[in-house]
């Protein structure tokens, strides 16, 4: 794995049975799609709880990267930086009947 | 004197913290309230009150910056983690509604929800939701 391009990945508690236990992981990646890829390499079956069949980043999960909300950069094509914080949140969400 | 183990089935909810939802509930009626409740071991420690993001008067959504600063900060540094999550039916029953249980993510945490329907009498029950499956959980104080 090159350093170069390595960022942080935050792993929010439900998905740390993927990483086994951990809550912070180092992966190589230039875009957030890319690193979902090399999380998905590494840790398979979480790639399909990021993202939905088209390859966006699932409606309820939200992604930051250094604080900001990638939805309102370019979703999974937004580029990263070497050392970037990337934090993954599953969605706290829900209703009542119409 | 030891203290009993949390129980999967039971969550003990302290008094002050039942009575600041329902406050945080009829605050934000006819919108639902939501928040978070931190905790160690299971048991209690702090409630986080956030912000309702989904529009209208029947969703909530946590703010997801605000749940990014409390999962990867505020709670580690205070050693603390999820324990419950909270929200509010200002007109419904306090069961869990089919999108409560599509949209459960947090298979660990206990959903607490308070209902408004008889504005006299709130209701705060809990729920654990797992993989479509709801099973109560006793809420004592």
């Amino acid at each position: 794995m090159p350093e170069s391009d390595a960022v942080n990945v935050l792993v929010p508690t439900p998905l740390r049975s993927f990483t086994g236990g951990e809550g912070r992981v180092v992966v190589p990646g230039g875009t957030v799609a890319e690193v979902f890829d090399a999380l998905e390499a590494r840790y398979p079956g979480i790639g399909e709880r990021l993202r939905d069949d088209s390859g966006q980043i699932r409606r309820f999960v939200n992604v930051f990267v250094n604080g900001r909300n990638v939805r309102e950069i370019d979703g999974a094509a937004t580029t990263l930086s070497p050392g970037d914080e990337l934090g993954i949140i599953p969605a706290m969400a829900g209703g009542t009947p119409a | 004197m030891t203290e009993a183990p949390p129980s999967e089935s039971r969550f003990s909810l302290p008094d002050d913290m039942r009575q600041a939802i329902i406050a945080h509930a009829r605050r934000d009626a006819p919108r639902e309230c939501c928040g978070i409740i931190a905790g160690r071991a299971g048991l209690p420690v702090r409630l986080h009150p956030t912000t309702n993001i989904a529009e209208g008067n029947a969703l909530y959504e946590i703010d997801p910056a605000e749940l990014i600063d409390l999962e990867f900060h505020t709670m580690p540094a205070q050693e603390t983690e999820l324990v419950a999550i909270y929200h509010s039916h200002p007109v419904s029953p306090a069961v869990p509604s089919a999108t409560d249980i599509a949209l459960a993510f947090w298979p660990d945490a206990v959903y607490i929800i308070c209902s408004l329907a008889d504005s006299e009498q709130p209701v705060v029950r809990g729920f654990h939701i797992r993989d479509g499956a709801v099973s109560e959980v006793d809420l004592t104080s």
